[in-house]
């Protein structure tokens, strides 16, 4: 994918490699690097200092029976896993979110709809529609947020972010993304703490809509 | 990230454990048709040998290898030394199961196998699929390109031989932002962490690996 020219940050990258970023998150950067040959190198340049970390530590004994019900298992048959191949604009890493279906969109006013994809306690992640010109209702958010265009462009008070490009707002940056004119803009959007959404949706519907 | 401080592992102080040399077989993967005359890793026959042979001496060998080192490093995140055995042997089966996906031009051995070692630990312990990015298509040729392979190989020498300058601490602080104990936000306000000395490595293996992911073909 060419033309992409904001990407995961280094510290976001170290964290996925480490296994310690949250689902949300995660899915943000596997979608990314699935689209990224930029990031995908750096992410294998992450790993393989990690590989040469695990490379020297220092050896902890396995009891001895651990090798030998390893063996017995290799023969045994593999259940065969099912995996959800990029379709459209999405790539697989969302497909895999996705079921493998189309989005099923839930509106959210003012044309503007969404599909929460995951929801727990370490946060959310989301697909986001909005039309051609239309703002995104303003919000602020307590940690951090994670947005990455699939379709179409929004533009704030950052820059231009087209398909592929990925947002990376933290703490009180509070910003107005408009979508481009033109086809809808769609977005993998993920956050770590609830948005407070200042227009259209009351804080206390928030529970409601799972914002 | 997975909280157990009253389990630690305790028996990490007792003598590793060297690779046994299971048997005389040899794992002899094609190292005849190697046109540099550079030798491969070790680690890295190995697994060529399970990947194109199916050799289950050069698995043991493997298995000799990492298995010890893979518990050290999922002991420290506080699981007992019974749950972190389980999760050595899924890492080592999935090892083995996917051994037909190693590419040593794009990955080194440790390093594919540290990001194995993350996924399953993450799959298994928050009983959840960690979301993972495509997958690229194996190269079209099943012949590795050796002089790739060599380049990659040194590396991840040099990397590691710039492991060994940092200072203790300073070592400290990268073991814990690679092996998962620090987050994203603790990785970015860590200004001890030498991301300098080794970013000058690692932007070199990213040119390298940059080089490598030119043109190669998604699904
Ligand atoms: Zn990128």
């Amino acid at each position: 994918m060419t033309g992409i020219t904001h990407h995961i940050p280094d510290e976001l990258l170290i964290a996925y490699a480490a296994g310690n970023l949250t689902k949300a998150f995660s899915l943000v950067v596997a979608a990314h690097v699935s689209m990224c040959d930029e990031c995908r190198a750096r992410l294998g340049a992450h790993e393989a200092l990690g590989g040469a970390l695990l490379d020297d530590m220092p050896a902890t004994e396995v009891s001895s029976g651990l090798k030998g019900r390893l063996f017995d298992a290799l023969d045994d048959p593999v259940a065969i896993e099912q995996r959800h191949d990029r379709a459209g604009i999405f790539p697989a890493p969302v497909m895999e979110a996705l079921g493998g279906l189309p989005p099923k969109w839930k509106p959210l006013g003012l044309g503007v709809r969404q599909m929460i994809l995951d929801h727990d306690r370490s946060g959310s992640v989301r697909l986001l529609y909005i039309p051609g010109g239309q703002g995104v209702p303003d919000h602020g958010h307590n940690g951090l947020e994670l947005t990455m265009v699939l379709q179409g462009a929004f533009r704030d008070e950052t820059g231009r972010f087209g398909v592929g490009d990925v947002e990376v707002a933290d703490g009180d940056l509070e910003h107005e993304p408009i979508a481009e004119d033109g086809p809808a803009c769609i977005c993998l959007a993920a956050t770590d703490a609830s948005l407070r959404f200042r227009s259209f949706v009351p804080r206390l519907l928030q529970p409601i809509f799972r914002i | 990230m997975f909280e157990a401080p009253d389990a630690l592992c305790d028996d990490s102080l007792e003598a590793p454990v060297a690779p046994a040399r299971v048997s005389e077989g040899t794992s002899s993967c094609r190292e005849s048709d190697r046109v540099t005359g550079e030798a491969y890793s070790e680690t890295t026959v190995w697994m060529l040998a399970v990947r194109d042979q199916r050799d289950k001496v050069a698995f043991g060998r493997l298995f000799d290898h990492f298995a010890p080192r893979l518990k050290g490093v999922i002991c420290r995140s506080g699981l007992p030394p019974a749950q972190a055995e389980d999760i050595v042997q899924d890492v080592m089966l999935t090892v083995w199961r996917k051994a037909h996906m190693f590419d040593p031009g794009r990955a080194q051995v440790s390093a594919w196998i540290y990001q194995i070692a993350r996924n399953r630990q993450i799959d298994i312990l928050r009983k959840e699929k960690r979301p993972v990015p495509e997958e690229l298509k194996p190269v079209e040729d099943t012949e590795d390109d050796a002089s790739q392979v060599v380049a990659l190989e040194q590396e991840t020498q040099a990397l590691r031989a710039a492991l060994k300058t940092l200072k203790p601490a300073q070592r400290d602080m990268v073991e814990r932002a690679y092996l998962g104990e620090l987050t994203h936000a603790e990785i970015k306000a860590e200004t001890g962490l030498p991301l300098g000395t080794i970013k000058s490595r690692i932007r070199l293996g990213l040119e390298k690996l940059r080089h490598e992911l030119k043109g190669t073909e998604r699904k």
